[in-house]
């Protein structure tokens, strides 16, 4: 199947080397002013904008989970290491992977869904402590570490351990960190940490290509996602040694 | 003019005494300017380690099962699906690196958990350190392409043990948030 990568791929080969998806986002722009020049109706602007919109939803469709695929409850990475102070755990969140640069200043949190870090510190694979993050305006506000109320696929938010918020920070700008009782907030886009030849990958798995290439192409290069990055006092997560860590995002019913 | 003074003064007495009653009524309602927190969230998806949901797990259906699956209950459900898939992709798995059989593996990656120590060098593996976290300059993916196809010494199916994309395109910064500017 054609998809938008191999599209791309060929654009890069063929015309565009350098600039990547920012030319193709604009080549997408030039398209849409040409309609609105041509046709000088809204209709036709909202149908180019959905069509842009598709294929970008294509371009992130690598994990093939239905529920989730394209959409803000689609969690990209998790990322769990020591901080600059050794005395602090980093968790980072990454959702809404392979955003154009064009795309990314309109990408956004939802407020219907709540990303919730689950951290088990007796090594029975249930959670003992969650760190929950949600936007509400123009902010991502954060509870926790605290016990579940329950544990499991449904959750409430325990607003009584209310730990602090931020600003979301945008797109362009510098990054807003909060500070709170020795933890520290960020909300908004980043570069995609991640990098991996996806595309050649897919081809093996295909029966297309028999190994990777050397060098290998980062399908993930030039890429954004949206961010929570929290960082938290080690002795706010029990007394344990290790942990394990997972992170899920939940829809408001 | 006196009595009419003193209707007045009632008047306003009596007045301030229901507006008065009225505050009280107004303090039985719950005023509160924060932002609403209420309601039952559902889980969507879930993740630990990177792409084992990608790449142990059938597309579709089975994909949003395994995100609503809790980790608890993944092993019993996934170990056996797990090694399917393992020998789906390397037929000629006997161990891997670290000398775990296919069965020990999949137990090991069935429950989708990422370890952390709070004591130890946090790395998903830096040539020491297995498991003990995920930085954001780990090379995720070639330590789990070893782990499928290079064999008990890491040497087998050389085409396939990484795919030399071996760092991030943006330079990570060393304090808070740490991640690169967005491109």
């Amino acid at each position: 199947m054609l998809t938008f990568w191999d599209l791309l791929f060929f654009l890069k080969k063929s015309y565009f080397f350098e600039n990547r998806i920012e030319t193709f986002a604009v080549s997408v722009v030039i398209i849409i002013k040409k309609t609105i020049k041509m046709k000088k109706t809204k209709q036709y602007v909202g149908l180019s904008l959905f069509a842009a919109v598709g294929l970008f939803l294509i371009a992130a469709d690598h994990a093939d989970a239905p529920a989730v695929t394209g959409n803000a409850s689609d969690i990209t990475d998790v990322y769990a290491f020591q901080g600059q102070d050794s005395n602090n755990l980093v968790f980072v969140v990454n959702s809404q992977g392979l955003l154009s640069p064009s795309a990314t200043a309109m990408a956004s949190f939802n407020e219907n869904v709540l990303t919730e870090i689950n951290i088990d510190n007796n090594n029975d694979n249930v959670e003992d402590l969650v760190i929950q993050a949600i936007k509400r305006g123009n902010k991502m506000y954060f509870f926790g570490p605290v016990a579940p109320g329950t544990a499991g696929t449904s959750s409430t938010i325990k607003t009584s351990a209310a730990s602090g918020s931020v600003d979301i920070s945008q797109y362009g700008q510098a990054p807003v960190i909060a500070t709170n009782n020795g933890m520290k907030f960020f909300a908004g886009p980043r570069d995609d940490p991640f990098f991996f030849d996806l595309n050649q990958y897919k081809a093996i798995l295909a029966g297309t290509a028999t190994g990777f290439n050397n060098p290998g192409t980062d399908t993930f290069a030039g890429t954004n996602v949206l961010s929570t990055v929290i960082e938290v006092p080690k002795t706010a997560l029990g007394t344990s040694s290790t942990v394990n860590v997972w992170v899920e995002t939940k829809q408001k019913q | 003019m006196k009595t009419y003074k003193y209707k007045v003064i009632a008047a306003v007495i009596l007045t301030s005494l229901s507006l008065v009653s009225c505050n009280d009524n107004d303090d039985n309602q719950v005023i509160d300017y924060g932002p609403d927190f209420s309601g039952t969230y559902v889980q969507k998806d879930q993740m630990a380690r990177p792409a084992i949901n990608t790449v142990f797990v059938a597309s579709g259906t089975p994909k949003d099962n395994f995100n609503m699956t809790t980790p608890s209950m993944m092993a019993a459900s996934y170990q056996s699906v797990f090694e399917s898939r393992l020998l789906a992709l390397n037929p000629g798995y006997t161990t891997n690196a670290l000398g775990q059989t296919a069965a020990q593996f999949t137990g090991l990656l069935a429950t989708d958990v990422l370890n952390v120590s709070k004591t130890a060098t946090t790395t998903f593996f830096d040539g020491t350190n297995v498991l003990t976290g995920r930085t954001l300059a780990d090379d995720v993916i070639d330590v789990e392409l070893l782990l499928i196809f290079g064999g008990p010494s890491g040497t087998s199916n050389a085409e396939l043990t990484s795919d030399h994309v071996n760092a991030n395109d943006k330079a990570f910064t060393l304090s808070f948030p740490y991640l690169a500017s967005a491109w």
